[in-house]
């Protein structure tokens, strides 16, 4: 039988400016995905973060675990004054997860990152600075 | 590899070495994307289930030919508490875990064959077939 490699323990969230932004690249087994719930909500709190984006165009599969880790993030995220955008599921992916019975109706999606950050600039506005060229 | 494989569920991360096994035996009979993703997703669904509701138990996969068919097969086996009410634990949104309630009627919806036989303070074995 072989065996996968032992997982990272955490998955790590990058800050940039108001937002954050997760990459789910490896398959995560349910306690890794518990903590990045608990890590991500966290780190709102902590940064004031006002958008966040959960990458997970590298999963092959999310089963009603994950599905659920998704949909309460989303609705953790909004409770403190955030919004969540779920970025890249593949096609197969999607089938799946209706077929399944899984609710993501709560749950805001976009084709990947730069369709996700445009959709939270849409929704949360750009961060107030200096130097108003930038954009993403 | 032989035609069977036997993967031990006894905690959370065994259950992704379930969906790895019954990936590349699904890719192996050239099961198309979408199927194979359908049945890991049953898979980790059942997996799952065994951890939380048996503690654990063994999953054997098994690959048929009948005919011209290609087919993935996985056996879901504990020795839990077994279920009293199989057409209730079928039924969505029902569970008695802290789960949503979709493992078993989901992974129903997700493969060709289904079936499931559980004996009170015994244990349950839950089949599932996909064919190409």
């Amino acid at each position: 039988m072989d065996r996968i490699p032992a997982p990272m323990d955490r998955i790590p969230i990058l800050r940039m400016g108001d937002l954050l932004l997760v990459t789910i690249q490896v398959d995560m087994h349910d306690r890794l995905a518990s903590a990045l719930q608990d890590d991500l909500t966290g780190k709102i709190a902590e940064v004031s973060a006002k958008g966040v984006l959960i990458d997970i165009s590298s999963l092959d599969i999310v089963d009603s675990f994950i599905g659920r880790m998704l949909a309460n993030t989303s609705a953790m995220a909004r409770v403190l004054g955030a919004e969540a955008v779920v970025v890249g599921m593949q096609p197969a992916v999607a089938i799946t997860l209706v077929e399944l019975g899984v609710n993501l109706s709560g749950v805001h999606t976009a084709l990947d990152v730069e369709k996700g950050v445009e959709m939270l600039r849409n929704r949360i506005g750009f961060p107030e600075r200096d130097d108003t060229d930038v954009r993403f | 590899m032989s035609d069977f494989e036997t993967i031990l569920v006894a905690e959370p991360k065994d259950i992704v070495t379930v969906r790895h096994a019954v990936r590349r035996q699904a890719v192996k009979i050239k099961l198309s994307l979408v199927d194979q993703t359908k049945i890991v997703t049953a898979a980790s669904e059942l997996a799952r289930n065994m951890f939380v509701y048996a503690g654990g138990g063994e999953v054997t996969l098994e690959l048929l030919e009948k005919d011209v068919r290609h087919g993935l097969r996985a056996h879901f086996v504990d020795k839990g508490p077994g279920i009293p009410d199989i057409d209730l634990a079928l039924r969505d949104g029902f569970t008695t875990g802290s789960g949503m309630g979709l493992g078993l009627g989901g992974a129903k919806r997700l493969v060709n064959e289904f079936s499931i036989e559980s004996a009170s303070g015994k244990g349950t074995h839950v089949m599932i077939t996909r064919w190409r």
